[in-house]
């Protein structure tokens, strides 16, 4: 028995036939009942570093070096055999979405007795019976018959996820390895999951990888933390040497990027691109996005420091890094206006055919304000939000813009009420028209909303430059671009017709940390410069510290509370909004 | 009040997400362009397009160079081959080969413009059903089911039975069996785009409803209606031919594929190159559009599921 459960030495996984490495000279040691926080932007490799925890390389991928022991034996010298008996017997793993990792098609009883019947040999039908109650039991999920035969899609999320952690849990693992399983939970169910992870981690002594882009959930669960970027692991060490004490210089300006509830400070993105896999240059790969590179950082990649005992970091200049990278944020500047009323809602009850969703609902947005709507998911606040814009018109009760009343259908409204209210929604992926040009897509506005003026090419450049694209960005489809690329060019959309309200349906929740702080920081300076207001909807509290004048916290179709952000964050009268800052996980704590 | 030190990080550049477009790339940017030319790349279109290609230049070259007038007598009835009449002579003493090259262009002609009137309206009430979703699209859907519930070559018999055998209606009529197969297709394609975020942002701003049906909706449809176009192509040439040789399509002593084998079909045993010729030809032209069409889809499957990335 050796003290460490899992021991990655060097690991190295390439594209298939090219020598274009995805993660190199990975080297990470989890012990039994700790947790391991591998953290990194999307495309950092993270998710390859937990598969090869399950001897698996994703398809156009192979193993190009290094090893992986469990328990001390290399997962390299296992046969297929074996690694089926290792997978999920001794290394379980937590998907990161549980809708479509259990079968749609299967009640539970048959899913967690296929876990079982895999690697619970000589165990009788009545012992895997038991067990697998227990297991349900381990995660507060009702183990009766009826609960059993349930089908997956007759589960929330919440108890999705858990049925997947006592699946996961189910067979004793010594290891186990999490890949994001709270992303696209809401908080309180989030808190929960992690809650379970936690305990039954301590409790079995299981060692955990969790894998994640959330810095603030890895600050609450893990013991020790990892930081990827492209490919390589550049920081690690115990959750406080990294948080408190951060050297790498990415590592400090990922949390300079990571919104906090309690810290009253702006956030700050970091400028340029992770570079992929074959793009990588020959020297330290943060080099290009560096503030503090000198021509030491252009020589070779930086080999790993060690700064106090497992607290190590690959870059030449951490001390400098400590003193000029400030891991606070610019502090949030706010503009007092005379109130001038943009957007009001009067009385506002909203349903879905026969289903009422929102209860008598009335806010006010002022000019050049931020009002923030917090709600989970359920609550009714995209519902409002599409009530405002003109694409919910099953509703009574008024939505006026200044003092006049609109009609419920975008269609109806005027041109110019149209104009005034622009709508940017979730996902970037899926509101551009992928075989439309990005300057096809701004330039459609502008004609519509300012027909007949010349110069479009200009005006379609100045659109993009706004949002800090380039100009020669226009010629790009959607699917070239990245994500945080495509909700600017969806902001440069909106911000073409010349709004006085932008209504923001969770733009950054699809985004990585870095890019949502970058899109914030263009928020802020747009509601400056422009005038423009904000209705900003998000499930993420932390967010709104940075961004919100005022907050609306919103649950089952009714504001439950509404005042200025530092007020309803710091002294909350709601118990609704309590729990839910309760919930909250935050670096700082 | 812009704070100095926010703004560095708002320029995140571009260079290294978006390339200069180049002209290969342009192309490739139009999606139905891009998905012939892969297809283009797979044995079976290139067999596809052989055959096509080689039965479009006989019908399309055949009237100027066949060695005799298709209405001239030139040898014994049912007279095999000879010096004179390479295929020997049809039921009437004509000569087979002249007829054959002259009996092709009436079959494309028609094919292609039932299919392309079929395609067209198909894709419009496929568009309009899927995008109004309430009455319209039930409106729409069951309107397509009554013309779907008659067998093609039923619906048009019963058509040219009752007005004559005019060529345009026999145009019309398929065209009017196609449309709602067609409809369906594309509607089943276009009601998952309809849910995506960019039609609400275009309701948002108060586009047209025809702009978003054809600006929108139209462009990310383009795979099934290529796949469409070539397989409903394909039943076009069958239905006409066998409209043709029914007796319904041109008249004697016009030549044409389907009225060739209906004409000969007795003296088979006899003289079975006035039956072989048009047949192999109809029979290959449908196996050519079709090895076309099955290559259309397997390249769309290829770049959709790119796209879809």
């Amino acid at each position: 028995m050796t003290a460490t459960a899992v021991e990655v030495r060097d690991l190295r996984v390439e594209l298939t036939g090219r020598d274009i490495d995805v993660v190199d000279e990975i080297s990470i040691e989890i012990r039994p009942g700790e947790v391991l926080g591998l953290v990194g932007e999307s495309g950092s490799g993270k998710t390859t570093v937990g598969m090869a925890l399950l001897g698996h390389v994703r398809r156009g991928g192979r193993l190009g070096g290094g090893a992986v022991l469990i328990d001390g034996s290399d997962l390299a010298r296992l046969d297929d055999a074996g690694l089926r008996g290792l997978r999920g017997g001794t290394v379980a793993y937590i998907p990161q979405d549980p809708g479509t990792s259990l079968n749609p098609a299967l009640r539970l009883r048959t899913q967690l007795r296929e876990m079982l019947d895999a690697h619970a040999g000589g165990q009788s039908d009545a012992e895997r019976d038991a067990r697998l109650r227990e297991a349900l039991g381990e995660v507060a999920l009702p183990s009766d018959d009826g609960f059993l035969s349930r089908y997956p899609h007759q589960l929330s999320g919440g108890q999705q996820q858990r049925v997947a952690i006592a699946m996961a849990f189910a067979c004793r693992p010594n290891v186990i390895v999490c890949d994001e399983p709270t992303t696209g939970l809401d908080v309180t169910t989030q808190a929960r999951v992690l809650e379970t992870v936690r305990d039954l981690c301590r409790s079995h002594s299981v060692a955990a990888l969790y894998v994640s882009h959330d810095l603030a959930v890895v600050a609450e669960l893990a013991d020790r933390v990892a930081v990827m970027y492209a490919g390589r692991i550049v920081e690690s060490g115990t959750r406080d040497q990294l948080f408190r004490a951060a050297r790498h210089p990415y590592t400090r300006r990922l949390l300079r990027a990571v919104p906090d509830l309690e810290g009253k400070r702006g956030v700050v993105g970091i400028p340029g691109f992770a570079p992929l896999p074959g793009r990588r240059p020959e020297w330290c790969f943060f080099e290009p996005r560096c503030t503090l590179a000198t021509d030491v950082c252009r020589s070779a990649f930086p080999p790993a420091f060690e700064f106090e005992p497992g607290h190590r970091a690959r870059c030449y200049h951490t001390d400098e890094a400590m003193r000029e990278v400030p891991v606070e944020g610019a502090t949030s500047v706010s503009v007092e206006h005379e109130p001038e009323l943009v957007l009001a809602i009067r009385a506002l009850d909203a349903h879905y055919g026969s289903r009422a969703t929102l209860f008598g609902i009335e806010l006010e947005v002022h000019r050049h304000e931020c009002l923030a709507l917090v709600g989970e998911s359920g609550s009714g606040k995209t519902t409002l939000a599409r009530c405002v814009a003109g694409l919910h018109k099953d509703y009574t009760g008024a939505v006026c813009l200044g003092d006049d009343e609109l009609p419920p259908a975008a269609r109806s409204r005027s041109d110019a009420a149209r104009k005034q209210i622009q709508y940017v929604f979730q996902n970037p992926y899926a509101s551009l028209n992928p075989r439309r040009t990005v300057g096809q897509t701004v330039a459609r506005q502008l004609e519509l909303f300012f027909p007949g003026r010349k110069d479009m090419g200009r005006r379609v450049g100045e659109c993009l430059e706004r949002v800090a694209l380039s100009a020669s960005a226009a010629a790009a489809y959607p699917d070239e671009l990245s994500g945080g690329e495509r909700q600017r060019v969806a902001i440069a959309r909106a911000l073409a017709a010349e709004p006085a309200l932008m209504v923001c349906d969770e733009i950054t929740s699809a985004l990585d940390v870095s890019v949502q702080a970058a899109i914030i920081d263009l928020l802020r300076e747009l509601r400056t410069d422009m005038g423009l207001s904000l209705l900003f909807i998000t499930h993420n509290l932390a967010l709104i510290r940075t961004i919100a004048d005022r907050v609306a916290v919103m649950t089952e179709g009714r504001i439950v509370e509404l005042g200025p952000t530092a007020q309803v964050l710091e002294h909350p009268n709601a118990p609704y909004t309590q729990q839910l800052l309760a919930n909250t996980p935050s670096i700082a704590a | 009040m812009s704070n100095p030190a926010l703004d560095t990080s708002v320029d995140v550049g571009l260079e290294a997400a978006v390339e200069p477009i180049t002209g290969a790339a342009v192309l490739q940017r139009r999606p139905w362009l891009g998905i012939l030319r892969n297809a283009l790349r797979l044995g079976r279109t290139k067999i596809g397009v052989a055959i096509v290609v080689l039965l479009v230049v006989i019908a399309v070259l055949g009237p100027l160079v066949a060695p005799h007038s298709p209405t001239e007598f030139i040898a014994v009835p049912n007279s095999g081959p000879s010096s004179d009449a390479l295929f020997g002579a049809d039921a009437l003493g004509r000569d087979v080969f002249s007829r054959f090259l002259n009996g092709g262009l009436s079959v494309l002609w028609m094919a292609a413009s039932a299919t392309l009137l079929g395609v067209v309206v198909g894709v419009g009430v496929g568009l309009l059903a899927a995008y109004s979703r309430g009455w319209l699209d039930d409106v729409l859907m069951r309107a397509s089911d009554v013309v779907l519930a008659f067998p093609q070559i039923i619906l048009a018999l019963l058509a040219v039975s009752a007005i004559g055998p005019k060529l345009w209606l026999i145009v019309i009529v398929v065209a009017v069996g196609h449309m709602p197969r067609v409809a369906r297709v594309i509607r089943g394609a276009a009601q998952e785009v309809v849910e995506r975020d960019f039609v609400k942002a275009a309701e948002a701003v108060g586009e047209k409803r025809s702009r978003i049906v054809f600006g929108e909706l139209l462009p990310n449809v383009t795979s099934p209606l290529l796949v469409e176009l070539g397989l409903r192509m394909t039943y076009s040439i069958g239905l006409v031919a066998a409209v043709s040789f029914l007796g319904f399509g041109l008249q004697p002593p016009s030549s044409d594929w389907g009225l060739m084998i209906n004409e000969n079909r007795l003296s088979i045993t006899v003289q079975p190159w006035a039956v072989l010729l048009p047949v192999l030809a109809i029979g290959l032209l449908t196996v050519g559009t079709n090895l076309i069409t099955d290559g259309i889809a397997r390249a769309a499957i290829g770049i959709d599921r790119k796209a879809a990335r």
